[in-house]
């Protein structure tokens, strides 16, 4: 019982970025592919600040005087990069299909490896 | 959770990205209860605000729907199957959640927050700031942060170049042909 | 502006009333990071959402008025410019890249001091890729 509540973040954490991967590989269309890849980001990062928090604790802002807990800020300071680079990344990924629907009419992968094949 | 499988089996692609603004919201708050103040702040902003309008944006240019999935099913399905039970597997020998003696602790953290004699923390003593995640973030690894502006910068630079350039119609090939032919004469 | 966005009366008054509390907070955020949570990553992005609402609500055309494009252009690689030279110059007054402890005679107040200066960088340059991204997105499909 004691292991089911302690490892039971982790375990939605990787439901997440399981649900992720499966709309990465399974569905054809770019966006879709794009959201997938979103999901499993924002899976690894709950996952990086599940581990850095510490029980008891309290955000790492310090107090002064007093013996307070703080909760690790390393995985925080990690994470908050990340989120935007993250996010630039995405606009970069999203131009990228635009650029695709502009020169094929499509954003579906069949579709488009289709074309590429009858092209060659 | 709910939302996430959703998401995956919503075909119009509008509800998709509205759903995926949610999950982010969720998130945040989700990190909120594990302390982590500074990202659920930034998850907030980010996830359902900017991500979602860029997303809208794009779906504007393209199209609203998507194809019904064709071709094998089971196969992703096992793959992620086999895949999430390794990472559970794994996860059994992960500290408890919240547990103060886990390695993640024991290393760099203690460092920042230890007691010193003048300013009380370590991080504060050496950079004056009380929040650890700014001392952190600006001056321990100030390298480290100075890189990922650049990779911010980049991107956006990148988005220039890929979406700045005039609007081709569907024609776009043969013009592409003239316009070489034009550069070779 | 369109009339169909004449129609959103109520969306364009509250937006009239939030934007600006968006922006303060933004700068809160931005200049009490060393002290609560909040730094140049997360105003960045609070502030381009600001930006963003804006241009949803009141149009692209005078999101760009108040926001002109070139200079958000030379602002993205600004703030880029504000980190690394911070670092050239503690470089200069005789430490090490990024070392902000001789910025100022007190170690502790040149670090300070480089604390807040390279947040502004960086919140510069991420308030200012957002927008980028905005624009280009929103502009893309009626040139």
């Amino acid at each position: 019982m004691e292991t089911f509540l302690g490892l039971y973040n982790y375990w939605v954490v990787i439901f997440l970025m399981m649900t992720g991967f499966y709309t990465v590989i399974s569905r054809g269309n770019l966006v879709k592919k794009v959201v997938g890849l979103n999901i499993f980001q924002v899976s690894v990062f709950l996952l990086y600040i599940s581990m850095g928090k510490v029980e008891g604790g309290t955000a790492p802002i310090l107090v002064d005087g007093q013996n307070v807990a703080y909760s690790n800020p390393l995985p925080s300071v990690l994470i908050l990069t990340a989120i935007v680079v993250g996010v630039a990344t995405t606009g970069m990924a999203l131009a990228l299909i635009v650029r695709i629907q502009e020169e094929y009419g499509s954003i579906e992968e069949d579709e488009i490896l289709k074309m590429e094949q009858s092209d060659a | 959770m709910i939302t996430t499988v959703q998401i995956v089996r919503v075909r119009s692609l509008f509800a998709t990205v509205m759903l995926t603004g949610i999950f982010s919201l969720l998130g945040a708050g989700w990190m909120m209860t594990l302390d982590a103040p500074d990202v659920a702040f930034t998850e907030a902003a980010v996830g359902a605000g900017i991500a979602t309008v860029l997303m809208l944006s794009t779906l504007a240019l393209t199209t609203r729907r998507s194809k019904t999935p064709t071709g094998n099913k089971l196969l992703p399905l096992l793959v992620v199957g086999v895949t999430g039970a390794l990472l559970v597997w794994a996860t059994l020998d992960m500290p408890h959640l919240g547990d103060p003696s886990a390695p993640v602790h024991q290393h760099v953290a203690p460092r920042y927050l230890a007691q010193k004699e003048i300013h009380g923390h370590a991080a504060q003593a050496e950079t004056g700031v009380p929040n650890v995640v700014t001392a952190v973030l600006g001056s321990y690894r100030g390298y480290d942060t100075l890189g990922e502006t650049t990779v911010i910068f980049t991107a956006a630079i990148g988005v220039m170049l890929v979406l700045g350039g005039r609007r081709r119609r569907d024609d776009a090939s043969s013009k592409r042909k003239g316009k070489a032919k034009g550069k070779a004469a | 502006m369109s009339p169909v966005r004449r129609q959103h009366v109520i969306l364009r008054v509250v937006a009239k009333l939030l934007i600006p509390y968006i922006l303060l907070f933004a700068l809160y955020v931005q200049f009490h990071g060393d002290y609560g949570p909040g730094g140049g990553f997360q105003a960045g992005v609070i502030f381009g959402a600001a930006f963003v609402l804006y241009g949803l609500i009141f149009g692209l055309e005078r999101a760009k008025a108040a926001a002109p494009p070139r200079i958000i252009e030379i602002l993205v690689s600004l703030g880029v410019l504000l980190f690394a030279g911070v670092g050239v110059a503690s470089m200069f007054k005789g430490g090490n890249f990024l070392d902000y402890g001789v910025l100022e005679h007190d170690p502790l107040a040149g670090q300070h001091l480089g604390i807040l200066v390279i947040e502004l960088g960086v919140g510069i340059t991420v308030t200012a890729a957002m927008i980028t991204l905005y624009f280009y997105f929103a502009g893309r499909g009626r040139a």
